[in-house]
């Protein structure tokens, strides 16, 4: 017996059964997705797979088969986005085989369509896999460049006064958005000092300190006075070790110690009003 | 027949706009007339406001500085305002931090900077 013809005969006993399977396969999934999703939008979600499985199946059509593929990489796509872990998104193609066992292990004349129909269901089942994978792999590079736009904010302390916290890792291309950002807000608001703090820089090494020394000459340019801050023991340790020199830029242990210093260079004081 | 650019007297300071592309002669003929002004006004302060410009070469970049240099001859100070943050980091990356230069972020604090000083 070819493939072909057995693909067929398994494709007409699946067509037969329809209810039934559909009805098996529904629950097997709905039972492996800690109930993220309704049984009714599994159910219409895989009624949709089947008819078209069924499509791919009866004959050698190209057409059917690109269609059912492209169907299983929507659906995986949709999965990974939801949040689905990945053995719950190859559950959804593998639970059919389960069904269909349950039910034609009785017929034994069947044994070898269900061979080749297994067989099938894997290839299709690593379909869904890399699909799933990529899209994954997608997210997460949106993300990265998400996290790259939200992690640069440039906040006004006081009058005149503006500070850049700095978190995570200072690369070329994070060092040139500060950079840009921190210039135009000194514009936007007219600030004459800005404060660079460094507190959540998880490493100073040479190509850190030179970006954050042009920085500081491009808001010279300007006409602001920039103040670094946040410079932790170990960090200390490694910028004097490096022998990077950090010529007349006034360098603070702290955000507070950095403001009270832009204060006093401003002109203005902050007084306590009363006791505590 | 390269542009001027005009420079205005405010009692002793110099005020200088630049609202024209800047060419390399250009440049050259600002820094002549200027210093020909220091001379003949004896002014104490020059501000040049660069708030038009938006492209500048590492030749232009060292104009600016000599035009700071020259007006120190005179005891005049030069200060430089509303550079915009392109031109900044342009001038950054060539690694002209304009030393000589002060600078301020628009002409009104560029005037209270001269005032304050002197």
């Amino acid at each position: 017996m070819d493939v072909d013809s057995s693909q067929r005969q398994m494709a007409a006993y699946l067509r037969d059964h329809q209810d039934k399977l559909v009805g098996r396969w529904t629950e097997l999934v709905v039972a492996g997705q800690r109930g993220q999703s309704s049984a009714a939008e599994v159910r219409r979600e895989l009624e949709d797979l089947y008819s078209l499985l069924i499509g791919a199946m009866a004959g050698p059509d190209e057409q059917a088969a690109s269609e059912l593929r492209a169907a299983l990489a929507e659906l995986s796509r949709s999965r990974a986005r939801g949040g689905f872990t990945p053995s719950e998104t190859a559950l959804a193609v593998f639970a059919l085989k389960d069904a269909v066992y349950e039910l034609a292990a009785d017929a034994a004349d069947l044994m070898p369509e269900y061979f080749a129909f297994s067989r099938m269901l894997d290839d299709l089942g690593l379909h869904t896999f890399e699909t799933y994978a990529a899209a994954r792999e997608r997210i997460i590079a949106d993300q990265a460049q998400a996290m790259l736009e939200l992690s640069t904010p440039v906040v006004r302390l006081w009058e005149g006064i503006i500070a850049v916290p700095l978190v995570g890792t200072l690369d070329s291309a994070r060092a040139q958005l500060v950079m840009e950002k921190l210039l135009e807000t000194l514009i936007a608001t007219g600030a004459e000092h800005a404060v660079l703090d460094i507190t959540g820089v998880s490493t100073v090494d040479t190509e850190v300190a030179q970006h954050l020394l042009k920085t500081v000459s491009a808001a010279r340019l300007l006409g602001a006075e920039c103040i670094v801050s946040g410079i932790r023991p170990q960090v200390a340790q490694t910028i004097v070790s490096l022998g990077i020199e950090f010529g007349d830029i006034a360098t603070k242990a702290t955000l507070a110690d950095a403001l009270a210093y832009a204060l006093s260079r401003t002109g203005q004081k902050v007084a306590k009003t009363g006791p505590a | 027949m390269t542009e001027r650019v005009p420079i205005l007297k405010i009692s002793s300071t110099l005020f200088v706009s630049i609202q024209i592309d800047l060419q390399d002669e250009s440049v050259v003929r600002l820094q002549e007339d200027l210093a020909d002004e220091l001379a003949a006004t004896g002014a104490r302060g020059v501000i040049i406001d660069i708030t038009a410009v938006e492209i500048v070469d590492s030749f232009i970049g060292r104009m600016l500085a000599t035009i700071g240099s020259i007006s120190r001859l005179f005891d005049a100070e030069t200060v430089l305002v509303g550079m915009r943050p392109a031109v900044a980091i342009t001038l950054t990356e060539l690694g002209l931090s304009l030393r000589g230069v002060r600078t301020a972020l628009n002409a009104e604090k560029g005037l209270a900077l001269l005032n304050g000083s002197s």
